[in-house]
């Protein structure tokens, strides 16, 4: 058993393709060995910017041998059919078995050496890699992601020859592009990595990350900093190099004028850098890079080198925080008018106004607590105005921050400048939460009015994000909101800016539509808190209930019931009933009386009588639990009656009683949630 | 990435990095003017054709003729020039110490792009005084595509020390047409690169020359105006109409089957089209309009490149 090792050596990979063409390579090999039945063991996948590499431990020598057998005709058949099945098989006629008058082929496939298989596995990889996107170069037609410059394949201590469109496989590969020059001979997969270690480059990216990762953490420790974790930094930064060196900067304490999310994306988008924070948690002025070399002064050219380019970024990112602190929030918003929100939705500017109508209208209506109604309308209509500020043309992830910040540094109160700030997100502040809210629930209904609804996977609004986000805030804020209210409300607000044939969509259609959105969205947002979406089903199909708040505290107390045995009991029993009513097609008939009751049809209808009252007032008092509880004394009654009356008694007057007193149970549960909805 | 301006902001080596600066005196670092001049005794020597910049206004280096037109078809090509570059929206009237709304790139193309272009092209860091190890030198991802040309290819932006130096692009496609085979583009970015080696923070600083002339001398009063006329004073109803004319010449010169002159004249419908931005006159929605007329006439004068220039029999 021999272990084989594979690397595919190219020009730089792109570092956030590496982690799929480690399993892609993985993939593929596994399916091409499996497939010619070659046995291997573990196989490791490793990855640097020029080299992709493959090790499959314990090869076996050979494939298994193979035994095929193939039924031909009878012995007594024509000629004819026997020729033909001596083609097939390619067998001579003395070289079949004769079983019971018919005859059989048997063919025996001797076992491939490993060395052939893995030659076409290489071959095949190759050519079936999928790499996000690819390239040709020079007069090759080869595709790769990259030009692809070496093979080496080896399976023990042998070259295993394969040649891919003029890349030919051998046992010789190269070593950091700079620490080592000329060619490196492999031995084989044993000692790979090491010879590789010996000439600068470290082979996995695992013992790069961690490199990475403590280095860069040591780097700050020692200069008395913490370095802030960045996980998709450490990955991108061990796909950039072969040998990772972290390297503390600083930087002018006077940038730290600028707002803290532009210095640290700006360092770690563009730069790649990772930020620093001091002992009270401040940012530092401070960097730490990841160079990819030794450097022969330690590093001191290239911490200068990069000292300099971030300087020169974060100059301009002042030069545009002060341009911005210059404009007036106010005025900028007016310049929101020049921007298309959507065609048929008209501009930011006009979006920006139904926003603050409607933050406004929550406030009144006592929605949202806490906050004042002006401050609400400020903030909505100041929201978007750091669309058209120059920081966040150049930084758009940072919309709302900026805003934030600008609000604050122009004298706006603080639950103003909050409330901007946060208005993208889920916030739990009052008067951002309704700002957050507004803005969701207008993007949602006017997508909705002009009939752009998602549909399977296309959402291109993210109308669907909106719907979550507006449920997170209803939600975790607990605001006591009737959708359907506040749907009209934002449609309301349309009003006027709709081209007609979407008017009169609007007018018959969005607002159940819109609902039924929210219901979807809800199921799918609580089903990672392990709420059952048949029991919300229940719940939304006794209709009327747009309380988000209240319909989860009553499928809270519906879930917590059925789930105990008497709640599973009471569904059994109501399921009965449901069937009984429905195979008779009951339409019920009003009557009550009609010879002698069976005490257990008097306990029921006694039990009924007292339970009714309590479950409708408890529901009234939206006490839930309440309402179960007086389910509950159902149950004991319901179940009486199936083991001892009779529904469909021979007397017509007894059946037609019963089957009404049925009808009262079954509608006396409906009226705490739909039953009938609810699965087991 | 350097085709889309001078972004990025410039730094400079310690004095002791660049082996040619030497601050007791014997010898300074590169001139702008001496960088070029390396550069095309460089590539000079790996046989390019070295040509002068081309007589018109344009966004890129890539926009030359002989690196559009000549990464068509199958014939090799190797050809190394300055070019300069015009972005009217990157001026700053000569205030900013990194952005200028006219520059230079230095361009070098090679068809079929040879096996060792990265060495080769390490090997021009080197010449002009980069150590690579003393420097941090990296190959970062960076996809090019030139909407107006109908144009893209794979490659990297190359990092010296987290600046960025040069654009480095196989060309997949060029006109819509599949590039068979591939032509290599290396562009780097001259003022940053000079700005890097000599060591200086503002790019009117640099020293064109050893003779006492700054890049500022130079070229600080050229970005004044230029600023105020493409910001201020350009007319945009005249410029509207360049841009009608250039596009109606075009037409013209394809159907008299002529690829270069019609590949000149979408050169102008397009520096003016970049003009008409930097006055703000044309709005979102009219842009990708405009943007579609310029790549429907450099295809077309593609096109008619190709039919121009045939493959050799039993090519292509």
């Amino acid at each position: 058993m021999a272990d084989f090792l594979l690397e595919l050596r190219s020009e730089e990979i792109p570092a956030r393709m590496q982690a799929r063409a480690r399993n892609e390579i993985a993939r593929l090999f596994a399916e091409r060995v499996a497939e010619a039945g070659l046995a291997t063991g573990a196989i490791d996948v490793h990855s640097t910017p020029r080299r992709l590499v493959l090790i499959a431990r314990d090869v076996a020598p050979h494939t298994e041998t193979a035994r095929e057998e193939m039924k031909g005709p009878r012995s007594s058949a024509p000629l004819q059919a026997l020729d033909g099945f001596l083609r097939k098989t390619g067998l001579a006629r003395e070289q079949l078995e004769e079983r019971d008058g018919v005859l059989f082929a048997v063919i025996e496939r001797p076992g491939r050496a490993a060395a052939e298989v893995l030659a076409e596995a290489v071959k095949r990889i190759v050519a079936d890699f999928s790499w996000p996107k690819s390239m040709r170069w020079g007069s090759e037609s080869l595709r790769w992601v990259r030009p692809l410059h070496g093979i080496v394949a080896m399976l023990g201590e042998e070259i295993v020859p394969v040649e891919v469109d003029g890349v030919a496989s051998s046992a010789t590969t190269v070593g950091h592009r700079f620490h080592h020059a000329g060619d490196i001979t492999i031995g084989g997969a044993g000692d790979y990595a090491e010879k590789l270690r010996a000439c600068h480059v470290i082979v996995d990216q695992d013992e790069r990350e961690r490199l990475i990762r403590e280095g860069a953490a040591a780097a700050a420790a020692e200069a008395g900093l913490t370095l802030l974790d960045d996980e998709g930094l450490v990955v991108e930064n061990a796909g950039l190099t072969e040998w990772p060196v972290p390297l503390l900067g600083r930087f002018d304490p006077e940038f730290l004028d600028v707002p803290r999310e532009v210095i640290v994306l700006t360092m770690r988008t563009n730069q790649k850098y990772f930020a620093c924070v001091d002992a009270d948690a401040s940012l530092a002025p401070a960097f730490v890079c990841v160079a990819n070399v030794s450097a022969s002064d330690g590093g001191e050219a290239i911490v200068e080198g990069n000292r300099r380019v971030l300087a020169a970024r974060l100059a301009d990112a002042r030069f545009f925080w002060e341009q911005d602190l210059k404009v007036p929030l106010e005025e900028q918003a007016a310049k929101l008018g020049g921007i298309v929100f959507h065609d048929k939705l008209g501009t930011v500017a006009d979006k920006v106004e139904r926003v603050a109508k409607l933050a406004r209208w929550l406030v009144e209506e006592g929605i949202v607590e806490g906050a004042d109604a002006a401050r609400v309308e400020r903030a909505a209509r100041l929201a978007k105005a750091d669309l058209v500020t120059g920081m966040v043309g150049e930084f758009p992830e940072l919309q709302g921050v900026i805003g934030g910040y600008l609000a604050e540094a122009q004298g706006e109160p603080k639950a103003v400048a909050e409330a901007i700030r946060d208005h993208y997100g889920m916030p739990l502040a009052p008067a951002s939460a309704a700002v957050a809210l507004a803005d969701k629930l207008d993007t949602i209904a006017a997508f909705f009015a002009i009939d752009q609804k998602p549909t399977g996977s296309k959402d291109p609004f993210a109308l669907r994000r909106a719907a979550l986000g507006s449920i997170e805030i209803i939600v975790r804020n607990g605001l006591r909101l009737s959708l359907t209210p506040a749907i009209r409300g934002a449609l309301a607000n349309l009003a006027g800016q709709l081209p007609k044939p979407d008017a009169a969509h609007r007018l018959d259609r969005t607002v159940p539509e819109v609902l039924d959105f929210f219901a979807d969205r809800l199921k799918v947002q609580q089903r990672e808190a392990g709420v059952r979406h048949d029991l919300i089903d229940a719940v939304f199909a006794l209709g009327g209930e747009d309380d988000l708040v209240r319909l989860l505290a009553r499928v809270a107390a519906l879930q917590a019931f059925v789930e105990t045995g008497e709640g599973g009991d009471l569904l059994t029993a109501y399921k009965r009933a449901a069937n009984i009513l429905k195979k008779e097609k009951w339409e019920g008939t009003g009557a009550t009386s009609g010879g002698e009751l069976a005490s257990e049809e008097a306990a029921l209808i006694g039990a009924l009588d007292a339970a009714e009252p309590k479950a409708s007032a408890a529901v009234d008092a939206e006490d839930f639990t309440g309402a179960m509880a007086a389910l509950a004394t159902l149950r004991a009654p319901i179940d009486a009656f199936f083991d001892h009356v009779t529904v469909n008694d021979a007397d017509p007057a007894k059946r037609e009683r019963r089957l009404n007193l049925l009808m009262r149970f079954r509608d006396a549960v409906n009226r705490v949630a739909d039953f009938s909805r609810i699965e087991g | 990435m350097l085709n889309r301006g001078l972004h990025l902001p410039v730094l400079h080596a310690s004095a002791k990095a660049a082996p040619h600066a030497d601050h007791g005196g014997r010898r300074l670092s590169l001139s702008f003017q001496d960088l070029i001049l390396t550069l095309h005794r460089y590539w000079g020597a790996q046989g390019c054709v070295l040509l002068q910049p081309y007589d018109m206004e344009m966004g890129a280096g890539t926009f030359h003729p002989a690196t559009v037109l000549r990464a068509l078809g199958p014939e090799p090509w190797k050809a190394a020039y300055v070019q300069p570059c015009r972005r009217p929206t990157d001026g700053r009237y000569g205030e900013n110490p990194n952005r200028l709304g006219h520059y230079y790139q230095y361009q070098v193309v090679l068809k079929p792009s040879p096996e060792n272009l990265q060495d080769l092209y390490l090997g021009s860091l080197f010449e002009i005084g980069i150590d690579p190890l003393k420097h941090d030198i990296r190959f970062v991802e960076d996809d090019w595509e030139s909407p107006t040309l109908g144009a893209w290819g794979l490659g990297w932006e190359v990092w010296c020390d987290g600046m960025e130096v040069t654009q480095f692009t196989y060309f997949q496609q060029v006109g819509g047409f599949e590039c068979r085979p591939v032509t290599g583009e290396l562009t780097y970015g001259l003022e940053r690169l000079a700005m890097y080696i000599q060591g200086v923070d503002n790019v009117f600083d640099l020293r064109f020359n050893d003779a006492g002339v700054t890049y500022g001398d130079v070229f600080r009063e050229n970005e004044v105006e230029m600023s105020t006329y493409n910001f201020e004073v350009a007319t945009t109803e005249a410029l509207f109409d360049l841009f009608r004319k250039a596009a109606a010449e075009c037409e013209n010169c394809l159907e008299a089957r002529l690829p270069i002159p019609a590949y000149e004249q979408a050169i102008k419908a397009s520096h003016v089209f970049n003009t008409l931005q930097a006055r703000g006159v044309i709005s979102v929605a009219e842009r990708q309009a405009y943007i579609g007329r310029v790549r429907d006439l450099a295809k077309a004068a593609c096109a008619a490149w190709i039919e121009r220039n045939p493959s050799p029999v039993g090519e292509g």
